[in-house]
């Protein structure tokens, strides 16, 4: 349970929060046209005679669009309908030449499944927690209206009109703005793991109606609630949330009643505000569409929905801790997103593979890698990094010298820098640019020899139990060796010698 | 069920469709003769049948997701988008100016 509290002036008030999401289904043509619907063409030049609502045109629906929706709600566990329908809702707007979005209310392709929040104890996310998801339905999206290109006229770009849309639908789970951006985050990531959605929220392939209501702690029946369009980015939809707990419970506490409406989010002013001309907008008269038989789901298609699933978030981030030995915070971060836990997985398996060891046992290593020391390395080079060097095969190469001793991190971490500055290969590199260990005993011996005669105090002080001292002749030594002392022969040579 | 005069000015409003006084008086009893009609139907005992949702023993036909396979359902044809369109400038549709 969260622990989220609004302290107003009559006491203390929770708020419980729903999430509609309209996901953007990746296909290559629209739901029921044969329009493009790549991001960013010239206006109305991916609008078919169907989007356009031309006279006696019928939608024939792609079945990419429904295969994909089938495959998202096998990720998220749900129950799928292998009886669903479409329905017209009807609405008056210049964004939508139909009149009506076909969508599906009464008999969604979807139904009942639910998502896992990860425990954040910082973002106020003291456990796991499952939010529960009503349904997905699939559904068409409008066209685009430009406002501020002409004094009296809006300009309308159909582009987008008749792309697929997953609409999912959560309870009322969520209690707090932390456990709303973490739902939106772990949607988005199942999303692009499926690979239904590209999760592109900048280009509005994600975007979310967040639905507020509060109430007294202790109270069990939810207050009214109202319902923020078109929130398109996490921090939006937890802006959203705080800025209306305010607003309900300001509103309530001076003696006013919430309405049941649509708001708006000005991120400018960080406040939402009703659009009232949608106030009629909700009688949609919705009926089934005549144009469209049921459609009925094949156990084949399903089979093969089901067997073309990939390694979940969830099972890949268990599979990370419990045979790969990796932290729950590395797990996590590295299968956040789909080119993250790509980009380690390559480098895992080619390390690995020039080691001769398990995956299991250079793991740790080569997160470690992947997730901080590479990324410094990129980052205080800044434009300096060619990052088409920034190879797998390279880093692989790196850490494979580290592993054996050649190199110390230290002298890792330089080589990568230049190796993504000129794409040198990182063995040639430690040879020439003598970035090597020396793990030669001799030289290291003839050093520990000369500390040890111009030490004798300290020798003896040792010997007489003094362990501290150890690393004295330790830092000695890598200071003879200016560094370049592999501090494994080190150690042991120096222990040989002290006795 | 019928409707009053009420109901059928709020129908005639979501329709975007502007009626006089007169035109709703007159539509009152024109759609509640046809909603009698259908109610008709409600006389028949259906107790334990589905619902029929298409009157054609047929099932859906699905579309392989290929960009403007056919000329006719695909896009990339602007002029003829636009060709009817009153106010068209710079590629866009161009209506009186709609703002939240």
């Amino acid at each position: 349970m969260s622990n989220y509290r609004i302290h107003g002036a009559t006491g203390e008030w929770e708020v419980v929060i729903g999430l509609e999401v309209h996901a953007q289904v990746t296909s290559k043509s629209k739901l029921f046209s044969g329009a493009d619907t790549t991001f960013g063409a010239e206006p109305n030049t991916q609008v078919s005679l169907i989007d356009a609502a031309m006279p006696g045109m019928l939608p024939v629906p792609n079945a990419e669009c429904i295969r994909q929706a089938v495959r998202t709600g096998m990720a998220i566990e749900a129950q799928i309908n292998k009886y669903s329908r479409f329905d017209r809702k009807n609405y008056f707007y210049a964004d939508l030449p139909q009149g009506y979005q076909i969508s599906q209310l009464y008999h969604p392709i979807v139904g009942e499944g639910q998502l896992l929040i990860e425990k954040d104890e910082k973002a106020g996310i003291p456990e796991d927690k499952i939010i529960g998801i009503e349904r997905i339905h699939v559904e068409q999206d409008a066209g685009k209206l430009m406002h501020d290109q002409h004094p009296t006229m809006s300009y309308v770009d159909l582009n987008r009109c008749g792309v697929a849309l997953m609409e999912i639908v959560s309870k009322p789970d969520m209690t707090s703005p932390a456990e709303a951006g973490a739902y939106v985050r772990k949607l988005r990531s199942i999303l692009r793991y499926v690979g239904s959605c590209d999760g592109n929220m900048e280009q509005g392939s994600m975007r979310a109606d967040v639905n507020v209501s509060v109430r007294k702690v202790g109270d069990t029946e939810l207050g009214t609630r109202t319902e923020t369009k078109n929130v398109n980015s996490v921090r939006f939809v937890m802006a959203v949330i705080e800025s209306e707990v305010r607003r309900q419970v300001d509103l309530i506490e001076d003696g006013g009643e919430v309405v049941q409406e649509t708001r708006l989010y000005d991120p400018d002013k960080n406040e939402t505000r009703s659009m009232r001309s949608k106030e009629d907008a909700h009688d949609y008269r919705y009926f089934p569409d005549p144009d469209l038989l049921p459609l009925n789901l094949e156990d084949d298609f399903l089979e093969e929905c089901r067997a073309s699933l990939p390694e979940l978030p969830d099972a890949k981030r268990l599979r990370y801790i419990n045979e790969l030995g990796l932290s729950e915070y590395n797990a996590h971060v590295l299968t956040a997103e789909v080119e993250t836990f790509a980009r380690f997985e390559t480098l895992l398996a080619i390390t690995a593979e020039h080691l001769g060891k398990p995956e299991s046992d250079t793991a740790t290593t080569v997160a470690n890698w992947s997730m901080s020391t590479a990324p410094g390395v990129v980052k205080s080079l800044g434009d300096e990094a060619n990052l088409e060097y920034a190879t797998a095969e390279a880093q692989a190469a790196i850490l494979k010298m580290q592993d054996t001793g050649k190199i110390s991190g230290g002298q890792a971490k330089e080589i990568y820098e230049i190796v993504l500055k000129t794409g040198r290969s990182p063995d040639e590199i430690a040879d020439t640019e003598g970035l090597k260990q020396v793990s030669d005993t001799g030289a290291i011996e003839e050093a520990i020899d000369a500390i040890i005669a111009a030490n004798g105090d300290k020798v003896e002080q040792y010997k007489g139990g003094k362990d501290k001292l150890f690393g004295f002749f330790v830092g000695q030594t890598m200071k003879a060796m200016q560094g370049k002392a592999n501090p494994a022969v080190v150690n042991q040579l120096l222990k040989d010698k002290l006795g | 069920m019928s409707v009053d005069k009420a109901t059928v000015a709020k129908i005639a409003s979501l329709a975007r469709i502007q009626m006089d006084d007169d035109a709703l008086e007159r539509m009152v009893p024109e759609l509640n003769n046809i909603l009698g009609w259908v109610e008709q139907l409600g006389e028949v005992d259906c107790t334990g049948v589905e619902p029929m949702t298409a009157v054609i023993p047929n099932t859906l036909r699905l579309r392989d997701d290929v960009v403007n396979a056919d000329p006719k359902t695909g896009g990339d044809r602007r002029d003829d988008i636009l060709a009817n369109a009153p106010a068209a400038e710079h590629g866009f549709f161009g209506v009186p100016k709609v703002i939240e």
